[in-house]
């Protein structure tokens, strides 16, 4: 079943983004499995996080002066897996044995396990309460670190979000910023037919978050809005970002069943990467 | 107990800066000397128990140890999945304490009874269990959370329970505690946690009233659980009679069942467990009349172990 595609009009994909799909399909090569779609439609949230906002150092991952970054929609991992490899907190060779029996890379991320990942994640609706607790220790502790909690749109079905919502709200929590990665897709089908959101910009605006939309595929718009936080002094921020699922894959851009795949035929193999520019 | 608990972790935050407190909707001015001595570490977060949760976690994440607070059945089912994986999968030092713990609220109905609560908290790895006697005995409890890395489930009892723990008799978690020792073959055993020990002491001294030697151990601690001792003090006897405050399914009982059929095999004494029956509550009143409905009352208590050792003599 195809999809309206509601964020067409983004730029073409450059070499880094391309780059960075490939160490995507470099994981689900080696595991022979993975959340395609989910983590395709992430690539550049958490490239512009990671390469332009986000404060951390790879040899330390648990230095307390650090930005978190919690990727709440632990389903979309191999984007996570991707970044951190590139940015050196895990080798790049670790995506070839994504959920081997002796890799510590798995269908969803572990805190503990995989250097950079902030907190365990797979089961939906856990990350933002993690992260107003994470804002709130940075507050008492006077850091000025700032925490970023990234979430899928059927994700944001959970109920325990929107209690994490209130609190953020409450405790005007401006070191919190809420992504959604609005790729308008869940697992079972469009979210405007499974249980919509709209408006979606208006519930978070409801909860207290100053809130502001952008294509979440356009590096250059994303990294000057994410620039500009926080984007009110007295309340937490929320950016709903316009995405496609499985972007740069055309065969399965819009394409519910690319949500989650496995025994990837060898032909299909092929085209993941030819779709990506080839392997590196 | 409640109300010591609650200062307890006052207490604390004095001297730890690791301390704080997450309320959900309790009483107004709970905990108001802290709130206005340390307003920064005192949070009453309305009635959202899973955000509480991962809150607290991700507080816990950076170093703070939460002492998360609220009514007991609500801190344990309704979040359990945060309590899971936001607690327990990333083994974190939060304390959830847990108001009216078995039948305390009695008169509110079985929404708000907390009967299976050991169960659940007791089937999650890195969880630890506690089910303290008395108030003296909490502040021990309170104590000893400093030290622990792990996260711990408090059950609190309803509060006035009569002191029945000793100073003298220590305290470690994970330690179990033989509050009335007896000696001879001919003894049995009654194993007990949170105030069922004080009705087991009773039951005891009934029992001897009727020339039956039964010597009481103390399981403050339900998870981990001090298998060493009650396999120590369960092997020379004939029966042993687990007591609790709570469903017969997945507690106390059945903790010392497994962990005896695992040490002794085919020499293991006879096992009765005494607990709630395994239905909703169909009546009100207050948690003794509960007790005395489900025969966990000392009378009833002693009653049930003469019955099981006329049995045996008959057999």
């Amino acid at each position: 079943m195809k999809v309206v595609r509601l964020a067409q009009a983004s730029p073409p994909l450059d070499e880094r983004s391309l780059y960075l799909r490939s160490l995507v399909v470099r994981g689900l090569v080696g595991g022979n499995r993975g959340h395609v779609g989910s983590s395709m439609s992430l690539i550049e949230i958490l490239r512009v996080l990671y390469d332009d906002i986000l404060r951390f150092d790879p040899k330390r991952p648990n230095w307390p002066e650090r930005d978190r970054c919690i990727l709440s929609k632990g389903h979309g991992c191999l984007a996570l897996y991707a970044m951190l490899a590139d940015k050196g907190f895990i080798p790049v060779a670790e995506l070839d044995r994504f959920c081997h029996v002796d890799g510590i890379l798995g269908g969803h991320p572990e805190r503990g396990k995989v250097p950079g990942v902030e907190a365990s994640t797979g089961a939906l609706g856990h990350g933002l309460s993690i992260g107003v607790g994470m804002a709130l220790a940075a507050r008492m502790q006077k850091r000025d670190s700032r925490v970023f909690v990234v979430m899928g749109d059927g994700e944001i079905n959970e109920g325990s979000v929107w209690e994490a919502a209130l609190a953020a709200g409450k405790h005007k929590l401006r070191n919190l910023c809420a992504i959604v990665d609005y790729n308008k897709i869940q697992s079972a089908g469009p979210t405007a037919e499974i249980q919509d959101l709209e408006p979606l910009v208006d519930k978070w605006s409801a909860f207290g978050f100053a809130t502001v939309d952008v294509d979440g595929h356009d590096v250059d718009a994303l990294r000057n809005l994410l620039q500009r936080l926080p984007f009110d002094a007295e309340r937490p921020s929320a950016v709903i970002c316009h995405t496609v699922k499985g972007k740069g894959i055309p065969f399965a851009e819009g394409d519910p069943k690319w949500h989650h795949q496995s025994n990837f035929e060898a032909k299909v193999l092929e085209d993941l990467q030819q779709a990506v520019g080839g392997m590196r | 107990m409640r109300k010591t608990c609650l200062d307890m972790v006052h207490t604390l935050a004095k001297s730890d800066p690791r301390v704080v407190f997450i309320g959900s909707d309790l009483s107004p001015g709970l905990l108001g000397k802290m709130k206005a001595e340390m307003p920064e570490r005192y949070y009453m977060e309305g009635v959202t128990e899973a955000n509480v949760i991962g809150m607290a976690a991700g507080m816990a994440m950076d170093g703070y140890m939460p002492f998360v607070n609220t009514i007991a059945t609500f801190i344990t089912r309704r979040c359990y999945e945060q309590v899971a994986l936001d607690l327990c999968l990333h083994d974190l030092p939060v304390r959830l304490i847990a108001n009216g713990g078995g039948l305390v609220y009695a008169p509110l109905g079985p929404t708000h009874l907390a009967v299976e609560d050991i169960a659940i908290m007791r089937a999650l790895p890195k969880m630890t269990v506690t089910a303290v006697a008395d108030a003296d005995e909490m502040v021990r409890l309170m104590r000893a959370t400093l030290d622990w890395p792990h996260p711990i489930y408090i059950r609190l009892g309803k509060g006035g329970d009569p002191i029945v723990s000793k100073e003298e008799n220590g305290f470690a978690i994970g330690k179990a505690i033989v509050m009335r020792p007896a000696g001879g073959r001919d003894r049995v055993l009654l194993v007990s946690c949170g105030v069922m020990t004080g009705r087991a002491l009773k039951a005891a001294d009934l029992l001897a009233k009727q020339g039956i030697a039964a010597e009481v151990i103390h399981v403050h601690t339900i998870k981990p659980l001090d298998s060493k001792l009650i396999v120590e003090r369960a092997r020379d006897v004939r029966s042993v009679f687990t007591i609790e405050e709570h469903t017969t399914i997945g507690g106390l009982g059945s903790a010392v069942l497994d962990v005896l059929s695992e040490e002794l095999g085919p020499n293991m004494p006879y096992v009765k467990k005494l607990g709630l029956s395994d239905e909703f509550a169909k009546n009100y009143g207050s948690q003794d009349d509960l007790l005395e409905l489900n025969g966990l009352q000392p009378p009833q208590i002693a009653g049930q172990v003469e019955r099981v050792l006329m049995q045996a003599r008959v057999a």
